[in-house]
């Protein structure tokens, strides 16, 4: 996986994981152009498109669009499996997770993220895994802990 | 107020700006206030200051100041500075900016640290943007990371070996023997991790790929072991065991099993089981089915044959949503084409299904179901799947009219049932879509027209038609000039069999070709061929050759260097060489689609040698040398 992006119907982004190396300026330009592709779909469309040259597959839950980029030898259904999954753990974790968890909270979803992939690739393919090691690196953020590690 | 409320907050003031300035605004001072913390040596608040700026980063607001930041976090021995420090790191710093390298020694010694999690944010971030430098330093470590017991950093670790590979790819061969043995652990992390670091070895260099070809039988041993396996609540996924897994070990074998004969024997078995055991009625089971086709139409080809029947009800087989896609991706397609080489009529059974997608809104999917469509093409379906194509072209997007328009007439010209189907098809193409078909169209039509000798009435009533419709589309207008002045007298005699024959006169015929002459739609070679025709028929009618006359002189002093030395020659014959104007400007024969060509796409009565008297022989109308075939598809 090239990158993945988190946004809204109104085009916000609410997350952005890049895993190729981009100065700031392509990032944006990157964004701004596939959050525009992608909002300008129709419901009935299927959820890949190319784009560049890349593989771009979609989903969107609820009010926002989760959005990969993969490359030519990756496989698109199984990256919308990572995308659910992903969502899947979000929600185990959040509670019912909805857009303003994800707006308040961008670091834990991160976290949650950093945990199921790594460099682009699934690291972990039991939800149950990613969920134990998100509550074990919580616990010793706790203040408590905190104190030299 | 605890920190965290304050990262919220400000979240929620900035939310509330009901301006763009106003938002502005709160930013500043936000930023002001965080720089600021910064500089304060010993602050409680230190991670939530940074979370605050990565949050305004997201927004899309500079945040290059919290780049030392991030280091010094990063530098920190509490884990929750820690944390939120490498994650500033993978977001504010990359490995362009000098800033990355003052943490490599950071990374290098949270790799070796005491609890698992403070290794896991090093090895994270070192996967997301290590540098080359950076992967050199640290290879060694993660080397040793491959070998520890512990399943939760081996996994990561696998993938943090990944990204060196990609980055470094001599570095490959340090991590082979390591790659190797993970592949009899049982943890699905670490397998899944073994795997997607072989395939990159395989990848990187030949010498790895053929070392790795003795791993395919525990490859498969692996596979069958999931697929054959009973619930596992774990690992399941809609009925799939490791969808995930599945899925990367059969892309594996898919890169050892090509050009190799031995390795794909070993995976026969294994292929088809996995076919008729996955449920592919959700996306994880069509996942791992997709690979497996993929993977089917890769390897050796004794092997893939075999699978034509499975890949075929596969691409056909369902209606799901996710499953549509499958039938109109790239690999289909592609596989589709190569099943159609071998075994045509299994294919054309799916006909229907690929000419439906020539209707779908998605452009990409059109392009192949008309890829698909031309190649599916036969004696037998030719009337049918012309109708589809032509229906196609009228509405298909801009960017696919040249390609329909090419491979129409080439199916058109393989298996047209009748020469009056093929004029007509073609003459329907000139009318849709004219401005994109090739130049040789022109020539070649005409070529065809002069053959059919039958139907000369037929076409010149059906051009003369066009014609008076619309003189926009250069080459129908083209064509038909030609043909009015070639076959100008059919028309005025008023008979036809195949078609109401149109009630004309002289002056009609000659005010279609004037207006053409004097369009601004028309082209210079468009006003060429109006006024070759126009002088042909002075020796087809009868009444008005003194207006022909008149047309030809006016063009004498015409601004376009092409027309003027045609008018001038054209004068020249009524004036000089009256005697032999019937001669010249006689029916032509039937051109020979082999004859030599001079001009390009440009039919032209060739100009009369004025020294030349004694030559009686109607000039050669020269054709287009250009392939005799139009483009294959």
């Amino acid at each position: 996986m090239q990158f993945m992006l988190l946004f809204s119907r109104q085009g916000k982004l609410r997350l952005q994981k890049w895993y190729v190396p981009l100065s700031d300026k392509e990032k944006k330009k990157i964004t701004r152009e596939l959050v525009q592709t992608v909002l300008a779909r129709k419901p009935k469309m299927c959820s890949f498109l190319e784009w560049r040259d890349l593989k771009i597959v979609y989903k969107r839950y609820a009010s926002l669009y989760f959005c990969c980029a993969i490359e030519d030898q990756d496989n698109e259904l199984i990256t919308l499996e990572i995308i659910h999954r992903y969502v899947e753990l979000l929600d185990k974790y959040f509670g019912s997770v909805c857009e303003l968890d994800i707006i308040f909270n961008f670091e834990k979803a991160y976290f949650i993220l950093d945990e199921f992939l790594l460099g682009g690739e699934a690291q972990e393919t039991s939800k149950k895994n990613v969920l134990k090691a998100i509550e074990q690196a919580d616990l010793l953020q706790e203040v408590r802990h905190n104190y030299f590690l | 107020m605890s920190p965290s409320v304050r990262l919220q907050e400000m979240i929620r003031v900035i939310r509330s700006a009901r301006t763009q300035c106003e938002e502005r605004g709160v930013i500043q001072r936000e930023c002001a206030a965080i720089r600021a913390q910064f500089r304060q040596a010993d602050n409680v608040g230190r991670s939530h200051n940074l979370a605050k700026l990565l949050y305004v980063h997201m927004l899309g607001y500079p945040a290059h100041f919290g780049q030392m930041e991030c280091v010094r976090l990063i530098a920190s021995p509490r884990y929750s500075e820690k944390r939120v420090g490498y994650l500033g790191a993978m977001m504010l710093l990359d490995e362009k900016q000098d800033a990355s390298l003052l943490i490599t020694n950071s990374i290098k010694n949270d790799l070796s640290h005491s609890n698992q999690y403070v290794q896991s944010l090093a090895l994270c971030t070192l996967a997301c943007m290590g540098s080359a430098e950076m992967c050199r330093d640290l290879a060694p470590e993660i080397d040793r990371l491959l070998r520890t017991s512990n399943s939760y950093i081996k996994k990561k670790a696998a993938l943090c070996a990944v990204h060196i590979v990609r980055k470094v790819p001599e570095l490959g061969e340090l991590f082979t023997t390591a790659a190797h043995s993970l592949l009899s652990e049982k943890n699905h992390g670490v397998l899944h991790g073994a795997v997607v670091l072989i395939t990159e070895l395989c990848e990187q260099n030949p010498e790895s790929l053929a070392q790795f070809r003795k791993v395919v039988p525990e490859l498969v041993h692996i596979m069958k072991g999931l697929v054959m396996s009973g619930y596992s609540p774990e690992h399941n996924v809609a009925g799939i065991s490791d969808p995930f897994l599945q899925v990367r070990i059969l892309r594996l074998l898919r890169i050892l099993g090509r050009n190799n004969d031995t390795a794909s024997d070993a995976m026969n078995d294994l292929l088809a089981q996995v076919a008729t055991n996955t449920d592919s009625s959700k996306t994880a089971g069509s996942a791992v089915l997709y690979e497996t086709v993929l993977t089917i139409m890769d390897i050796k080809f004794h092997v893939t044959h075999y699978f034509f029947p499975l890949v075929l009800s596969f691409i056909f087989g369902f209606n799901s949503c996710v499953v549509l896609f499958i039938r109109r991706s790239y690999i289909s397609m592609m596989s589709l084409q190569k099943i159609v080489q071998t075994d045509h009529n299994a294919v054309q059974r799916h006909r229907g299904t690929i000419v439906d997608c020539l209707k779908d809104p998605d452009a990409s999917v059109k392009r192949r179901a008309l890829e698909l469509s031309l190649a599916l093409v036969s004696a037998v379906n030719i009337r049918s799947m012309m109708k589809e194509l032509l229906l196609f072209l009228s509405s298909c997007p801009p960017e696919l009219r040249a390609q329909a328009a090419s491979g129409i007439f080439s199916a058109a010209e393989r298996y047209a049932p009748s020469q009056r189907w093929h004029i007509d098809t073609i003459l329907h193409v000139l009318t849709t879509a004219g401005a994109d078909v090739r130049d040789e169209t022109v020539p070649n039509l005409i070529q065809l027209i002069t053959t059919a000798n039958e139907l000369h009435s037929y076409t010149v009533h059906k051009l003369y038609r066009a014609l008076v419709a619309d003189i926009s589309q250069q080459s129908l207008v083209q064509v038909a000039c030609w043909c009015v002045g070639e076959y100008g007298d059919l028309l005025l005699r008023a008979e036809c069999d195949d078609t109401e024959p149109v009630q004309v006169t002289e002056d009609d015929v000659l005010d279609a070709l004037e207006t053409v002459l004097q369009s601004h739609m028309s082209s210079p070679a468009t006003r060429g061929f109006a006024l070759t025709a126009t002088m042909k028929l002075s020796t087809r009618i009868t009444h008005n050759v003194d207006r022909i006359r008149s047309i030809v002189s006016i063009y004498g002093s015409c601004i376009d260097l092409e027309l003027q030395q045609r008018a001038v020659e054209y004068n020249a014959l009524f004036k000089k060489y009256d005697h032999m104007r019937a001669a010249v400007l006689e029916r032509m024969p039937v051109i020979d689609k082999t004859s030599p060509g001079h001009s390009k796409g440009e039919m032209t009565a060739g100009p009369v040698q004025e020294r030349d008297q004694t030559q009686k022989q109607p000039a050669v109308e020269t054709v287009s040398q250009e392939s005799t075939n139009q483009v294959r598809v």
